[in-house]
């Protein structure tokens, strides 16, 4: 069996790489200090990163869970260490938006965490995919590893969007909506109405999404050496 | 790496083979599990000796007394029949398993969609046995009167959702190395849309709020199991098709 062994990063990525710090760090600045500062304060600017991030980790598990799908169908271990991949990189930021909602709570609801509908799903979303990552622990063989791991994102892709689905269509969220109408008991609303605003929003959520596609990228790349790694490894040791 | 081609094995298990019809498979499987918890009773008694021993401690966690009861009962109910189901669910593979069943009944010619809906079908009925159990325990011991027809429709479709997952997931624990952590890790984040909506429903029901107020909570669940038996059904084939 012949190895590639570790390819240099193609300019596609390296590419990439640059233009994901060169914008992480535009959006951060603009969130910042360009943005005008909200009635609400400084903690305000939070949002921008907290709103990109959550599209960022949503995108990184739709990845996940279109390369489940796509492993069950073609058997190739690729679409599994994609799968993989997608999935930390959207703990990371679905965490991020998680703790970065608790520090904008605080001063505005004055609580770190309520039981509120959406807090809840966002919080069940996280341990559906950290269980994902168990499960993985849980078996030894590759083959078996990566067919059960594929059956669990689907599983827990449904799940999420339906837990989503039941708590985006109750009434009594606190949680406030800001692009399109909130909901009439939220708390701590503001609205994004200046375009310096909403240019801040448009770009720090299009950051976050090339963020998240750069790290998955990156993630998948040190899955795939970590696997010709060890494949090699047994090559050795076989002799 | 090397590309694993399953794919044509996938397609065999995924037709329907000329064996038995669908429906008779799934019956005597589930009339197999049920003989064998008559004559062994290893499965019933632990898993209601469980739903005593639940319902006590929670009894003393949560100091039920008269007003906390009314809030807090469906939910007792509910997490007891869950912990209880999933006792249940880690067996019902796992006796399948350690004595060579499975491989067994994986080998015979007949629609793999129907080994999931039997050991599903077995699975549901113990849990309902628990169930029924239970709702006499609480109404005994709590005074509060359980047996409402809207309340048994919702623990029927909130333990079909249950046991669709749950029966899919431990068709695939069974085969881990801690295989009881294991399930209800993976088991509960998932099934909690389900569970959510079934003590949602449960709470407002017994508090005889008016029937608009919570019929889309059961509306939901019966989306729910429509979604999660289809689903449960695709992906069993992939679970088990070594």
């Amino acid at each position: 069996m012949a190895h590639r062994v570790s390819t240099p990063r193609s300019a596609i990525l390296t590419g990439l790489t640059v233009i994901a710090i060169l914008m992480f760090v535009v959006a951060t600045l603009m969130a910042l200090f360009y943005a005008p500062t909200d009635p609400q304060g400084m903690v305000q600017r939070i949002f921008y990163m907290h709103l990109g991030a959550f599209m960022g980790g949503s995108l990184a598990f739709l990845i996940a869970a279109i390369a489940s799908i796509l492993y069950l169908v073609k058997r190739n271990f690729k679409w599994d260490m994609m799968a993989l991949a997608a999935i930390e990189v959207g703990l990371v930021l679905t965490g991020f938006t998680i703790v970065s909602g608790a520090i904008w709570a605080r001063p505005i609801w004055n609580t770190w965490w309520t039981w509120d509908p959406r807090l809840t799903s966002a919080a069940v979303m996280w341990l559906a995919y950290a269980a994902y990552l168990m499960l993985r622990n849980g078996f030894e063989d590759p083959d078996r590893r990566a067919r059960f791991a594929a059956v669990y994102g689907i599983l827990a892709f449904s799940s999420v969007l339906f837990t989503t689905f039941i708590t985006r269509v109750r009434p009594d969220t606190i949680h406030p909506v800001v692009v399109g109408p909130s909901p009439q008991n939220a708390q701590g609303s503001f609205e994004v109405n200046s375009s310096a605003m909403r240019l801040t929003l448009i770009f720090n959520i299009l950051t976050y999404i090339v963020a998240a596609i750069t790290l998955i990228w990156y993630r998948y790349r040190l899955e795939r050496f970590t696997r010709q790694v060890q494949a090699l490894k047994m090559q050795v040791l076989s002799r | 790496m090397t590309r694993i081609a399953h794919k044509t094995t996938v397609q065999e298990a995924s037709q329907q083979p000329a064996g038995a019809p669908f429906w008779r498979v799934m019956v005597a499987l589930t009339a197999k599990d049920l003989r064998a918890e008559l004559r062994g009773r290893e499965l019933i008694n632990a898993m209601l000796l469980f739903s005593v021993l639940a319902v006590l401690i929670f009894s003393f966690a949560l100091e039920l007394d008269r007003q906390a009861r009314a809030t807090s009962i469906t939910g007792v109910w509910w997490v007891t029949v869950v912990f209880a189901g999933m006792l249940g669910l880690n067996r019902s593979l796992a006796s399948e398993k350690d004595r060579g069943n499975l491989d067994a009944l994986l080998l015979a010619p007949v629609a793999r969609g129907a080994l999931f809906f039997g050991k599903m079908f077995s699975n549901l009925i113990f849990m309902w046995i628990v169930a029924a159990l239970l709702t006499l325990l609480i109404t005994v011991l709590f005074n509060e009167t359980l047996f409402l027809p809207w309340l048994a429709a919702v623990m029927l479709l909130g333990t079909v959702g249950f046991a669709t997952v749950g029966t899919l997931l431990s068709s695939m624990t069974v085969h881990a190395r801690a295989r009881e952590t294991l399930l209800p890790i993976l088991l509960l984040p998932v099934s909690l849309p389900i569970i959510l909506s079934a003590v949602r429903a449960s709470t407002a029901i017994l508090s005889g709020a008016p029937q608009e107020d919570w019929i889309a909570w059961p509306q939901m669940l019966l989306v729910a199991d429509i979604v999660l038996l289809a689903l449960a059904y695709i992906l069993f084939d992939f679970v088990v098709e070594e």
